[in-house]
Order: structure tokens, then C-alpha cells, then sequence
């Protein structure tokens, strides 16, 4: 353990808090569209891990990003995925743990030819 | 111990010192000490070596964390201030802030602020940061306790005292503004609660959960010596700026507390570096890590300084030039004698320097709804303000930003962020700081522990992370917390029914707040004076 601690048995008395048993069936999942800076920071949704990938793309990425006017003109089969550091072609079709979404999965997406205002 | 009291006693009944209505003089022989051996004998003549137990029983914290003492007696206390002294002055300075107190409420200060925006600077501060002084004052009590040194023992026990004087006498400066004003009355509660308040509030458990050794370096040297002009000095210039003469009062009143804890601050590190050479490595560390997480902690300030000020002192960057690089880089040339080097990133942070104010800012913008203070997009001339002060990055960055959504406003889709924010597991900010250099693209890092995966804004946070990762996967992280149902309620409204926020009072924008139709009743021709201006 690296905590130096009074306590030798410092772990025994601590919780981690964010384990994926703690969110009721869903995982956490972050994601960020680059180049639309408006959105201060990425957004996180608790979702269940057999939730479709099309569901993201046709429901909760158009609803929460919806304030920004970019998101009405986003072509989601020009989208570039980058899944938790890894370029990726995601299968709509398919869920997203079956396209490798993990708890706290960070999932990056660059709209081609939307930039935002001066990246906002 | 016995000599010590002895010539205390008999020291004591100087003629000018004499409690009025003492008639008779005590029969012992007075001797007038000085100063110095005054302090002798109130510190270290009052300490003692148990026998009954030993000391390594009765000091139990200050060795675990692996710093050696040989010598506690080389502690050196520039002030010397003994117990009854320290009642004399602190009586004297609460006498003086409380007629202004009082004289500020009679004659209706509040109306006399610059502008009602400005009552949201103390709602911030009272939220975030007066809490932290309650914290300071547990934290010092605890280091008080622990550490087996006399010296600084007193010197803690004091600062313990000044800090519960602080809360105090900041709930009592600003509770005058809770009769008129909004988002103030449930500041304990929120500060417990509120999303965005858990960065403060993690600060300062972080260090009171550290051992009294790291405790001293967190906020005696980090937070007291290093940064406090940072959260000090804007502060209390902003509220002369912008006609808060009670909080400027409340300044002045912790002004001479405030150097005495630089001074326990400075003497803190030094001690510890010239008592044995095996402490360097760990006390860097931790001023490296204390370093970073007080800089993101003052980016609140830096928003404040910025965006929130009515009147404006001076930009963010202006001050983070004159207090940390100046005043900063003197200091660590002076520590480099012990072989202490400048705090890990620092350069990083003073490149940051640049960006902070407007991405925090834009962070409590998107987020009005769900804020205890009121926000606004700044207007024409505070834009060409903000331009002038940040050459560099401001219209490439951040003005089309605003420009963007000041449009938006005007079709009347004023812009809301609906989602929750990732946040960074370490500092709990919402993760919108940019990559260093790059000010387009967020800073993403993260790091594996036990199968998990955790986020951090910055290499700064990640390696804090990465130093105990044991302690910081408990963090309490608020969007975790709701998500898990911790929070009163899946919907937006129950979490701030949690948070005891008044909703359409407390949240939102200025504009439209029962807050700014205070002040138009209070200044029928302020509108017409601001475009004016």
C-alpha cells in the first residue's frame, strides 16, 4: 500500500466508492465531443452495458448536445470514435459493452467538418 | 514546571498590566520579565517528559509519516506571543469590526455596493471557502495536539483559535447581506452538499485525514505561505473596489493573524528541513502535491477576480505573475539552500494561468440551474476588458465562446448544459481544463488501480492520485454520488431540493433574480447609470 498510514490496516477501513455494483445495473460512461468547447467538460450518463450503440447516436448524444447548433448537422456515419484511447468503429447495432464500453469508459467523437464557433 | 509558574506569578502584576479594581498588590516579589523569557516560560516551561506514559504513547501521529526530529527545542517562534497577549489583541481587533459591523447595518451598507452582482463574491466565499476556515481551525487543533514539539504546539493552538475567529466573524460580516440577498442562509448545508463545493471541501479532508506533519506543510506552508495572497488579497481589495467596507473591516481584523501564519508556515518548512536530510524527499512531495491541488482550489478566485468582480482589481494572471511567479520564485530561491525545489507543474499552472478564470467561468454558466450564486455572460466592455487583459488567448478561445452564446440568449435559447460533468477523481472539478499548449482540446488522463479505471484533469492530479491511490478512490464524487441515488432523487430538481436551494431565488441568472429587483428598487436609475458607464 502507498498511503502511509497510522493504521496498518488503513484498506480494511476504506470504500471504494464508484465500483460499477454501486450504480443499480447501469456502468458509467463518459463522453466528449472535440472541437465544441461550449460543452465545458465531458458529460457522463449512467447506462446499462446492453443499451445499443444506436440509441447514443439517434437518443442521448443529440438530446444533451442538442443545445449546441452543430448537432442538428452531425452525419453520425462520418463520426471518428475514439474509445478509451483506441480509434474505433463502433457497431450501432450491437451494445456497448459488445463494442468494448467498459465502466468509466471515456469515448472521445470529432464531427467532420463541424468545428464549432472557433472550436466552442 | 514548577519554576515556570513560579516566576509567571510572580511576574504577573506589572503596574501598567493591573486588572482595574485590583486594590491590593499580591505580596510576592514582582520581577518584570521580558518578553522573550515570557514566551519561555508560557511554551516550553510548560511542557513536560511524561513518565507515566511514554512519550512515543502520548505523541502517537508525529512519526508515522517517516519525518525525523532531533531537536524540537531549535523550533524558533519569531513572535513569541504568549496565551493572555494573544486574548489582549483579539479582544481589541473584534471590538473594532463589530462597531463597523454595526455601523455598516445602520446606515444600509448593502446599498451603497457597486453592484448587487457583487453580493454573489461573498456568497462564493461564504460557501467555499469560510467552511475551510473551520476546517483550518480543527486541523491546527489536531496538529496543536500532536505534535510533541512545545513551539509549535502554542503556535498551532493559537492559529487553531484565530481560524474558528475567522468563521465567526466572516458568518457575522456577511450574515448582514443575508436579510437582502440570496443563496446564503443555507451555506453549512450546502458546503456538505452542493456539486461544485466538494472541491474546497475535499481540499481541506484530504489534509485533515494526512498526519499532522503533511497537515503543517498543506496549509501552513502550501495554502498559508505560498498561495494566500492569491485568495487573501483578492478577496479583500475586491470588497474595498466594490464598497464592502464590512468585509474590508473583516480583513484588517485577520490581517495580523494572517502574518502570524506565514510565519508558522515558513518556520514549519525550514524546521523540518534542517532537522534531518532524509526529510527533503517527502516534505517535496508533498509541497509538490499541496502546490497543485491549492491551485486548482483558487481557481474559484480566479473566476471570481475575473467574471464576478463588479469593479475589477486586477486580472487573474495579473496576480498570479506578482504572487506566485515574483513572490513565489524569490521564495524557492531562498529554500533552495535545503535543496527544495519549485513545486512540480508550477509551470504548468502559470501557463494555465492564462486560461482558468474563463473556463471555470464558463463551467458555472452552463450550469446556473444548479448553482447557489447567480451567474451572467459578461457584457461589451467587460469582453474588451477581458481581451486587453489576455492578449494571448482571449478572442481566440474564449470570446467566441461568449459571443455564441450571447446570440443565443437573444433568440431566447439562453444555453444550459443538461448533463452531469465528468469530473476529475482528484481535485472534483469538472474536467474542462485544457491540454497544456492547447488550449482547443481537453486534458484527458487517467490511470488502472485494482480494475477500475480513474480520470484526472491534469498530470498534476494523476500523480496525487497515483502517489496514494488507496485514499483517493473514496472520494465522494457528487455526479457518482448521484448517479448511485445518494442525492435525494434521480431528477435535477430533487438533487437541489437536497442541496435545501431555493429554486428561481438562489440559482440562475442575476438577470431576472429576485436579488437584482432588490437592487432596482434600491437604485431606480441604475440601469440607465450602467449604460452610462
Amino acid at each position: 500500500m502507498s498511503v502511509t498510514a497510522i493504521t496498518p490496516d488503513y484498506v480494511s477501513h476504506t470504500e471504494t466508492r464508484d465500483l460499477q455494483k454501486n450504480f443499480h445495473g447501469n456502468m458509467v460512461v463518459y463522453f466528449h465531443w472535440e472541437e465544441h468547447l461550449a460543452f465545458c467538460a465531458a458529460l457522463a450518463f449512467p447506462l446499462p452495458p446492453g443499451m445499443p450503440f444506436g440509441a447514443l447516436t439517434a437518443e442521448v448524444l443529440p438530446t444533451y448536445y442538442g443545445a449546441h447548433p452543430d448537432m442538428a448537422k452531425v452525419d453520425w456515419t462520418q463520426v471518428i470514435w475514439v474509445i478509451d484511447g483506441e480509434k474505433a468503429t463502433p457497431d450501432f447495432s450491437k451494445s456497448l459493452e459488445e463494442n468494448g464500453l467498459h465502466h468509466k469508459s471515456l469515448v472521445r467523437f470529432w464531427t467532420p467538418g463541424l468545428h464549432g464557433r472557433a472550436g466552442s | 514546571m514548577i519554576d515556570a509558574l513560579k516566576s509567571l506569578f510572580g511576574a504577573r502584576p506589572a503596574p501598567a498590566e493591573a486588572v482595574q479594581g485590583e486594590k491590593e498588590a499580591p505580596k510576592m516579589t514582582a520581577k518584570k520579565l521580558g518578553l522573550r523569557q515570557r514566551y519561555e516560560h508560557m511554551t516550553r516551561g510548560l511542557d513536560w517528559e511524561t513518565t507515566y506514559q511514554k512519550m512515543d504513547d502520548v505523541f502517537p501521529y508525529d512519526s508515522f509519516e517517516g519525518i525525523k526530529i532531533k531537536d524540537w527545542s531549535a523550533w524558533e517562534d519569531p513572535f513569541r506571543l504568549t496565551m493572555d497577549t494573544y486574548w489582549k489583541f483579539q479582544a481589541e481587533k473584534e471590538r473594532k469590526l463589530y462597531a463597523v459591523i454595526d455601523s455598516f447595518a445602520q446606515n444600509n451598507g448593502q446599498t451603497n455596493l457597486s453592484d448587487a452582482r457583487y453580493a454573489n463574491v461573498l456568497k462564493l466565499f461564504l460557501t467555499g471557502v469560510s467552511p475551510l476556515e473551520y476546517q483550518a481551525h480543527r486541523g491546527f487543533a489536531f496538529a496543536g495536539r500532536h505534535l510533541r514539539g512545545a513551539g509549535p504546539r502554542v503556535a498551532s493552538q493559537m492559529q487553531s483559535l484565530d481560524e474558528l475567529r475567522h468563521l465567526q466573524t466572516q458568518v457575522h460580516t456577511i450574515s448582514h447581506y443575508n436579510k437582502f440577498f440570496d443563496g446564503i442562509g443555507e451555506f453549512p448545508h450546502m458546503h456538505d452538499r452542493v456539486w461544485y463545493l466538494s472541491v474546497p471541501k475535499s481540499f481541506f479532508d484530504d489534509a485533515r485525514s494526512a498526519g499532522p506533519f503533511e497537515y503543517m506543510i498543506a496549509i501552513g506552508f502550501a495554502f498559508e505561505y505560498l498561495l494566500t495572497n492569491l485568495l487573501f488579497v483578492p478577496f479583500m481589495s475586491g470588497a474595498a473596489y466594490n464598497g464592502d467596507m464590512s468585509t474590508v473591516t473583516f480583513g484588517f481584523s485577520a490581517q495580523s493573524d494572517e502574518s502570524r501564519h506565514m510565519t508558522l508556515g515558513i518556520e514549519v518548512i525550514k524546521f523540518l528541513l534542517e532537522q534531518h536530510p532524509d526529510n527533503l524527499p517527502i516534505v517535496q512531495k508533498w509541497v509538490d502535491k499541496w502546490f497543485w491541488r491549492g491551485f486548482r482550489v483558487l481557481g474559484l478566485v480566479a473566476m471570481m477576480m475575473d467574471y464576478m468582480l463588479p469593479k475589477k482589481v486586477m486580472s487573474w494572471k495579473e496576480a498570479w505573475d506578482i504572487y506566485f511567479v515574483e513572490a513565489g520564485g524569490s521564495l524557492f530561491e531562498d529554500l533552495a539552500r535545503y535543496g527544495l525545489k519549485i513545486p512540480k507543474y508550477a509551470d504548468v499552472a502559470t501557463e494555465a494561468a492564462e486560461h482558468i478564470s474563463h473556463q471555470n467561468w464558463a463551467i458555472f454558466y452552463q450550469y446556473t440551474h444548479a448553482a447557489a450564486f447567480h451567474t451572467w455572460a459578461p457584457d461589451k466592455e467587460h469582453l474588451d476588458w477581458l481581451s486587453a487583459k489576455y492578449p494571448n488567448t482571449f478572442d481566440k478561445y474564449y470570446r467566441p465562446r461568449w459571443e455564441l452564446w450571447a446570440e443565443q440568449e437573444k433568440e431566447g435559447k439562453r444555453f444550459y448544459n443538461n448533463a452531469l460533468p465528468q469530473l476529475c477523481q482528484t481535485c472534483q472539478i469538472p474536467m474542462g481544463y485544457t491540454e497544456p499548449g492547447d488550449a482547443s482540446t481537453i486534458c484527458f488522463r487517467e490511470t488502472q488501480f485494482k480494475g477500475d479505471t480513474y480520470h484526472f484533469c491534469s498530470d498534476g492530479c494523476k500523480d496525487i492520485f497515483d502517489g496514494e491511490p488507496e485514499k483517493y478512490v473514496q472520494a465522494w464524487l457528487p455526479v457518482q454520488q448521484i448517479f448511485q441515488g445518494n442525492c435525494g432523487g434521480p431528477t435535477v430538481p430533487d438533487v437541489l431540493a437536497w442541496y435545501n436551494m431555493n429554486v428561481g431565488a438562489d440559482n440562475m441568472d442575476y438577470v431576472g433574480s429576485p436579488d437584482e429587483k432588490i437592487w432596482k428598487e434600491w437604485h431606480p436609475d441604475a440601469d440607465a447609470a450602467r449604460k452610462a458607464v
